[in-house]
């Protein structure tokens, strides 16, 4: 079984501090990691390719420094890793994202899966999943929880939409993209690591793949950002103290009063 | 023919129109007005009540596309992205809107990278540029730290997702009227490779917290799995859903469905009750469209405080037996 997993490099945003006077955050220290949620989609790859054989390659757009990326998951037991990096990528929007990834995948050529995080912690779209599937034109299945069974040819799995679970038969290949649910991601192992430091990672150009120009970066990229703004997100609420029994007392009354103001009870 | 329209993506289950698809009618109406064209629902089911999709109008469509056939039954995202992308190089809408929902996340990025059309995720504000006539689209990005303004300017369509819940839908005006169009499937469109096996409601309390009104939300304050039993107790006599930080549901107290924040679900519900959870960027980026906010945790410097309404600095393991004793003895009033 072979298996291809799109991962993006993303600036380490979950316990991302606040500048309180700008209201931006505060960059300095940030590390770069894999976005979080690309590591579900990474252990369901090496959790199939332990059960089933094969390899799994992790393949990543982005500046040469996306190189490590792709070596952490090589820690944690992937195969392969190809970096796609050049300026002319610069500014790829969703579409160019998706049509230069499908098309690294194309030319990747036999494959038989791919998995996708949900979506990534920075940009927090979720459109590149379906993009690539789209561009591939290969059956897609976003949301996946579990998978139920995968055989050579087909594969079910489970869906997490809004009230419950769906299941969905697709024939192979296809993409997933995945939730959290799906698995649990495990740590890389010394032996990975010292894997990962010696594994040669092709890097990929444009012209490499033979890509139209027009189609990539900001050039393919329909969208464009005009601007760029930052909420205050302070309420300035009442913030009321309960300490002892009395103080607990009171601060129940005034929220029951709250509450009874703005008719929620 | 050039582009105009502005179509907004009706959703259905089993023939019933989900609210998302009049929510978003209000923010096409408002664009079309702007642009002083007509205002579509595409909506694509099979057997969908009649009486609903006349509600489509009533809360402010001019036109309702309708496919319908038995293959249609259930959104399977290639049977429906072919409908839609055949739809739009037949009608040629300039904007098209769709809800923030699995389907609609699945839907829209399947078809824009095949109409080459701008797409943008998750917008909690959509305007039209003056001059250009260009859509003007607004998200929260880098978790919810910086508001992005967003435009298409050559392509044609503009698409976008907006947050659900993020609008109320118009009140219903049986006087408006309008077309329902019945669409003919070209053969081919049917994808026929993805098949829907089943479908099985999540087993557990109601789950579905983008949708409720009110949830209380359980963290790392609550310190073991058993204590949820207070978070339970006290949604069930407010009468909302559970909900808890990333840090809760990694510890495995409660499951991933229940997760709130930027790397679990964003809610808008009219009371948030943050119980025991100190509002780490991620979590406040879930919560911001909420009405009304409360906060009790033992910490006076929790970032929660900053974006509350109304917040208590206290032990919750006697604030939220309080609330809830206080509460049954109101409704013991009312009964008695």
């Amino acid at each position: 079984m072979n298996i291809v997993i799109p991962i993006k490099q993303v600036p380490e945003t979950s316990n991302v501090k606040m500048d309180e006077e700008t209201g931006t955050m505060i960059r300095e220290g940030v590390e770069s990691i894999i976005n979080p949620l690309d590591l579900y989609a990474i252990e369901v790859g090496i959790e199939l390719k332990e059960e089933h054989g094969g390899k799994v390659t992790v393949i990543t757009m982005g500046p040469q420094s996306a190189e490590k990326a792709l070596r952490e998951a090589i820690a944690m037991g992937c195969d392969d890793g190809i970096l796609i990096t050049g300026k002319e990528f610069k500014g790829s929007d969703t579409w160019a994202t998706s049509f230069v990834l499908s098309s690294a995948i194309r030319k990747i050529g036999t494959y038989d899966l791919i998995l996708a995080g949900e979506r990534a912690t920075d940009g927090d779209t979720g459109q590149v999943g379906p993009g690539i599937a789209s561009f591939l034109n290969i059956p897609l299945s976003t949301y996946t929880s579990r998978i139920v069974e995968i055989t050579d040819n087909t594969i079910i799995v489970e869906r997490l939409i809004e009230d419950g679970y769906e299941t969905l038969q697709m024939p192979l290949p296809c993409l997933l993209t995945v939730v959290k649910e799906i698995s649990y991601p495990r740590l890389p192992t010394l032996r990975g690591k010292q894997k990962a430091k010696k594994v040669e990672i092709p890097v990929w150009s444009a012209d490499d793949m033979d890509l139209d120009k027009s189609k990539i970066g900001l050039n393919g990229s329909p969208t464009r950002v005009v601007r760029i703004s930052h909420p205050r997100i302070a309420r300035g609420g009442t913030i009321v103290k309960a300490t002892d029994e009395e103080s607990l007392s009171r601060a129940i009354d005034k929220l029951i009063n709250f509450l009874q103001e703005k008719n929620l009870i | 023919m050039s582009y105009r329209e502005v179509w907004t993506i009706a959703e259905q289950c089993q023939g019933d129109i989900r609210e998302v698809s009049y929510e978003i009618l209000t923010r096409g109406r408002a664009l079309a007005d702007k642009l002083g064209v007509k205002l579509a629902s595409v909506l694509i089911g099979y057997k969908v009540n009649k009486e609903k999709i006349e509600e489509l109008i009533y809360r402010g469509a001019d036109k309702v596309y309708l496919a319908e056939a038995q293959e249609l039954e259930n959104f399977i995202v290639e049977n429906y992205g072919n409908v839609l992308i055949d739809l739009i190089s037949q009608y040629k809408p300039e904007i098209i809107i769709a809800g923030a929902t699995t389907s609609g996340r699945t839907l829209m990025p399947y078809v824009a990278v095949r109409v080459n059309a701008g797409l943008t995720a998750d917008c909690t504000d959509l305007d039209i540029e003056e001059g250009t006539g260009n859509l003007l689209q607004t998200r929260p990005a880098i978790g919810g730290n910086i508001l992005a303004t967003i435009k298409t300017p050559n392509n044609r369509p503009q698409m976008a997702t907006v947050r659900v819940k993020s609008t109320r839908p118009l009140p219903v005006d049986n006087k408006r009227t309008g077309e329902i169009i019945r669409i003919n499937l070209k053969p081919g469109l049917i994808d026929g490779r993805v098949k829907r096996l089943g479908f099985r409601k999540t087993e557990e309390e109601a789950v579905n917290i983008q949708d409720a009104d009110i949830i209380v939300a359980g963290g790392r304050g609550l310190k073991k799995k058993e204590n949820f039993a207070l978070i339970r107790d006290l949604a069930k006599r407010l009468g909302g859903v559970v909900g808890a930080s990333r840090d809760a549901v990694d510890r495995g107290w409660i499951s991933y469905p229940h997760q709130v924040g930027l790397s679990g679900k964003t809610v808008s519900p009219r009371l948030y009750i943050a119980v025991g959870i100190s509002g780490s960027v991620q979590h406040l980026a879930g919560i911001k469209t909420a009405e009304n906010i409360v906060a009790i945790n033992i910490d006076p410097d929790a970032q929660i405080f900053k974006v509350s309404d109304f917040g208590i600095v206290g032990d919750l393991f006697d604030v939220v037996p309080a609330i809830s004793e206080r509460l049954s003895a109101i409704k013991g009033e009312r009964n008695g």
